[in-house]
């Protein structure tokens, strides 16, 4: 009989025995397709995510009230609400293997490398999806008005990328630890001071008030991400097997 | 470490570090613009660097567990860490006492941000996370292979840090101990307090070693009686 877990584990492999990058690829996608279609069937961590958001953000606009809050802070804030809603939402990408009972099946269906790949690509986009309501929400909300869409862009999408980066990685770690939840923001925390820190200076040079192209930040911010994942690919297969 | 080197070398740092308390408040002069408090330099920065050091010896000896798995390298990984985590604290603490008397004395400001006090602030959250990590997991050989993946981790941003925060931030940290302007310039320019002050290094240096192999020794004995 064909149980669920064996039947996935069937449906990841490679149909085909190609080899060489598009291959891989192929496996990584795979596994990113999985880890979409059981978070659309439940939409825990996506819920989890938008809403500590929204909640977030409607603190503190109730919070500032008339007051109009400047471009810095308005940047900081903005990395912060993004910061804590990925510590509530993407920690749990290792955690769920675990709870179903899948991690055999999924070490023996794909190497260390693809299953980082493809749970790295499902926290991206996760990314992607909170940022697709915050930045309306805060220019909303919050009145933010960005003077340089291709600079606050660029900061968004390459912070997004490192802070993926960095976080994949540690909910690997979390997810064979207890106290899971508090433990990956603890963890997490020390690791991406560095992103947090570019980002918001990237982001306050794109709202305008301060002068500044942003080069410098930019180009951090993409090294940084560079970094982190090449050094989690190096790492994964540590935490990952047994 | 032999236990007659262990015993060698505390002696030779109770007498070390006694002269460098005495030479530090009797023999170095008051410095021009900050007067007795410039010797808490002697005092501070050997922290510091003893708290960094103490950080690499963990994640080495943590790349080294990885290597052969064999859990004495943890054990030496989580010993330097213990003594980093002191020396940080140390180190937040002095520094933070600096910074109060010094450029807070008017303002009456404890804590500032600037680059060094972030980056020291960020080696403790680092030195707490591993920890929190390491208590966290049962199992001891994948306590060992999570907390060296953390700690290499760690390590990687460090060099971001240092890069990313002097930029973002004014320094009210005395840039440079040896020159330049300023009432926190020059600590280190009179000979007899770069005397005291090297002599300090080596000496926590020292403090570091002893108490690293000490409690090395501990945590062996320990995992022998357990396994009897």
């Amino acid at each position: 009989m064909e149980t669920r877990s064996s039947a996935w584990a069937r449906e990841a492999a490679p149909k085909v025995a190609a080899s060489g990058f598009s291959a891989w690829m192929g496996e990584v996608w795979a596994v990113f397709v999985k880890d979409l279609r059981s978070e659309l069937r439940t939409k825990y961590a996506l819920n989890a995510i938008v809403m500590f958001a929204v909640v977030t953000l409607t603190a503190v606009s109730f919070a500032v009230g008339q007051f109009r809050v400047s471009t810095d802070i308005l940047a900081a804030l903005f990395w912060i609400v993004i910061f804590f809603a990925a510590m509530s939402g993407l920690g749990r990408v290792f955690i769920k293997e675990e709870e179903a009972g899948t991690v055999a099946a999924l070490r023996l269906a794909a190497s260390p490398s693809v299953v980082y790949a493809g749970k790295l690509l499902f926290n991206v986009v996760l990314l992607a999806l909170l940022e697709a309501v915050v930045v309306p929400l805060f220019i909303f909300l919050m009145g933010l008005s960005v003077a340089n869409w291709l600079l606050f862009l660029a900061i968004l999408v390459l912070g997004s990328l490192g802070l993926a980066g960095a976080t994949t990685i540690i909910a690997a770690i979390i997810a064979k630890a207890a106290a899971k939840g508090e433990l990956f923001a603890v963890l997490s925390f020390p690791i991406l001071l560095p992103l947090l820190v570019t980002a918001m200076g990237g982001t306050r040079l794109a709202l305008g008030e301060t002068m500044g192209l942003g080069g410098g930040e930019v180009r951090l911010l993409i090294s940084y991400a560079v970094v982190m994942i090449v050094a989690s690919f190096m790492l994964f297969d540590f935490v990952w097997s047994e | 470490m032999s236990e007659n080197t262990s015993k060698a070398l505390k002696i030779a740092l109770l007498v070390g570090q006694g002269l460098i308390l005495v030479g530090a408040y009797l023999w170095v002069p008051p410095h021009e613009g900050l007067g007795n408090l410039g010797r808490i330099a002697i005092f501070h920065i050997p922290t510091a660097w003893v708290a960094t050091v103490a950080f690499l010896v963990a994640m080495f000896y943590g790349i080294q567990y990885l290597r052969t798995r064999r859990l004495d390298n943890d054990l030496r990984s989580a010993a330097s860490a213990e003594l980093g985590l002191l020396f940080t604290i140390l180190a937040t603490i002095t520094g933070t006492i600096f910074g109060r008397f010094t450029w807070g004395l008017q303002s009456g400001i404890w804590w500032n941000w600037d680059p060094r006090e972030t980056a020291i602030f960020v080696l403790l959250l680092i030195y707490g996370a591993y920890f929190a990590l390491r208590s966290a997991v049962a199992d001891e050989e994948r306590r060992a292979s999570l907390s060296a993946v953390y700690s290499i981790l760690a390590f990687v941003t460090v060099p971001f840090l240092i890069f990313v925060i002097p930029r973002v931030m004014f320094s009210l940290h005395p840039e440079n101990a040896l020159a330049g302007e300023g009432a926190t310039a020059g600590i280190l320019r009179n000979p007899r307090t770069m005397i005291i002050f090297l002599a300090s290094l080596v000496s926590t240096t020292g403090i570091y070693i002893w108490t690293y192999s000490l409690r090395l020794r501990l945590g062996q004995l320990e995992r022998r009686l357990l396994e009897t």
